[in-house]
């Protein structure tokens, strides 16, 4: 090296280029922000506690094994509202999952033109209709025609508005699978619909079960579309096709009851349901935690 | 191979404009040219992954063996079985293991049985030169590997459903140059049982790896010969302009 040095460049000191003012503005935001997210919380933390200290009380082996039996009388229980939530929810998704799957794949993959966006808008409006306009609807072209309440429309009701959750969300994630997998798969001289079942869809597969989990966790939580067509049920049944109970038509009904004994049970059921909600979207979110650091 | 009037769109774009050319088999050819001079688009025409694009379109034709892929009772799935194609970017698929990665074509294309897959997956990752660093763990995922040992399981991937010809795009550009080196050696070795056709905007490799080379410039082809006259004695003005680096 020649001997030439660089002249030294001028550092001030760290610190001195800020004003305090500028530091107590961004502290205040900063507490600001953590005290909206907190606030945020707030009301899950107090509807959890709230339904779990009520709810608890009324937990009993009975609770889970016996149906409702005499208005007033202890000892009761709503066992056919949990068997009848499993059914409704169960026809709901065996028919719901494949129809909102298909269609987010058709939307994904092959849906061009006119068609194709008039589907995606139909689930867009059918996302926001309000969950008691589906249940009329159902109550008016099934239970009329049928002539029956049954647990089998208040599936079909679900359908309506789960299929567009399901469909919208799993044609997100089908979407973020990069074009180049696709390609890659299409060049090995693999045909379109076994690229999209054995490549896209396994891509997107942790995605699409969080869709799926966090639509049946809506489905099991409606109460209006099931009450205009499953009626409720005081008895233990497993036919479908008569009138059902469901774990929220329970807490609906059991809630405006004149009998305290009632209003303890409601608390019991909420306390139910918000168990499955949560356990239904948390297990989703553990899954898909998973599955995502198992490909990375 | 053989194409001959080949025009292809992107929409209203019209990107190639009535190309011929010429592969013949067991050579490596390679297409050089400025970027957007639609090399990439007419390697992808080459085994009909043009029209994957939305709004794509071609004509013309492009024969091979003497049948044309564009014919309308022509299967595409086949033609991508026979032509396979290497990608600028490695795309190993990411919820398969490295061994599942080489076989995919065969998995999802053909019935065979475990073992077989096994070893033809062994073959393919053999021919690809990645075997040895690969053989100890063949079950993690293929996106674990490296950026250049996922290319490489890339080829692999494409030779194991043992294609007659190999399409490269750009297989190198997103590779640091010990990994360019490597693909370099393996289109040396591959080329005496298929024939490679490699997109390129390294004039260089194209020098070093290619048989036949041909010049593109705005979706045309303006020369096509062997490598050593193009790069020594162009007949065009326009080629010897680009690979003496007066442009591009």
């Amino acid at each position: 090296m020649s001997g030439v040095a660089a002249p030294a460049p001028a550092f001030t000191r760290l610190g001195t280029g800020v004003s305090a003012a500028r530091k107590m503005k961004d502290r205040a935001f900063t507490v600001g922000l953590w005290v909206c997210g907190g606030l945020a919380m707030l009301p899950l933390l107090f509807i959890a506690t709230y339904v779990i200290e009520r709810g608890l009380k009324a937990l009993s082996i009975n609770f889970f094994l016996k149906t409702p039996g005499i208005p007033g009388q202890p000892g009761g229980g709503i066992a056919e509202a949990f068997v009848g939530t499993a059914i409704i929810v169960g026809i709901m998704a065996v028919i719901a999952v494949p129809l909102g799957l298909l269609t987010a794949v058709y939307l994904s993959e092959y849906g061009r033109g006119w068609f194709a966006s008039t589907v995606r808008f139909v689930a867009e409006i059918l996302l926001s209709t309000p969950s008691i306009v589906a249940g009329a609807f159902i109550w008016a072209v099934v239970v009329v025609r049928l002539g029956a309440f049954s647990g089998f429309a208040a599936a079909l009701a679900l359908c309506v508005l789960v299929w567009p959750i399901i469909t919208r969300a799993t044609e997100e994630v089908l979407r973020l699978v990069p074009q180049e997998l696709r390609e890659g798969a299409l060049a090995l001289g693999v045909p379109r619909w076994k690229v999209i079942l054995r490549v896209v869809i396994p891509t997107a597969g942790a995605g699409i079960f969080t869709a799926i989990m966090l639509a049946m966790a809506r489905g099991l939580g409606e109460t209006a579309p099931v009450l205009l067509t499953a009626l409720g049920n005081s008895f233990m049944t497993t036919n479908a096709f008569g009138p059902m109970d469901s774990l929220s038509l329970r807490v609906y009904v059991d809630a405006q009851s004149s009998y305290a004994l009632d209003n303890v049970t409601a608390w019991a059921g909420a306390f139910c349901l918000l168990i499955i909600v949560l356990g239904l979207s948390i297990g989703a979110r553990v899954i898909a935690a998973r599955q995502l650091r198992r490909t990375r | 191979m053989e194409v001959s009037g080949l025009n292809a769109w992107f929409g209203d774009h019209h990107v190639l404009k009535d190309v011929h050319m010429e592969a013949r088999s067991e050579t490596v050819t390679a297409m050089i040219g400025p970027s957007g001079c639609g090399k990439s688009t007419l390697i992808r025409c080459l085994n009909r992954m043009h029209e994957e694009v939305r709004g794509a379109r071609v004509t013309g034709k492009v024969l091979f063996n003497g049948t044309d892929v564009y014919a309308p009772d022509t299967d595409p799935v086949e033609v991508r079985r026979r032509i396979g194609m290497v990608f600028q970017r490695p795309n190993p698929f990411p919820t398969m293991s490295v061994m599942e990665n080489a076989v995919a074509g065969l998995k999802l294309g053909s019935r065979l049985s475990k073992s077989e897959l096994r070893q033809r997956g062994e073959r393919a990752l053999r021919r690809a030169g990645l075997w040895e660093e690969v053989k100890d763990r063949l079950d993690q995922p293929g996106g674990r590997l490296s950026g250049g040992q996922q290319q490489r399981l890339c080829v692999a991937r494409a030779l194991a459903v043992e294609p007659e010809v190999l399409l490269m795009d750009e297989p190198a550009s997103a590779l640091d140059p010990s990994s360019t080196l490597r693909i370099e050696e393996l289109v040396e070795e591959l080329k005496d049982s298929v024939t490679v056709i490699i997109v390129t905007h390294n004039m260089q490799q194209a020098a070093r790896i290619a048989d036949w080379t041909m010049f593109m410039l705005n979706g045309e082809v303006v020369e096509a010969d062997s490598t050593e006259k193009i790069f020594t004695t162009p007949a065009d003005q326009r080629t010897e302009d680009y690979v003496t680096g007066r442009f591009g």
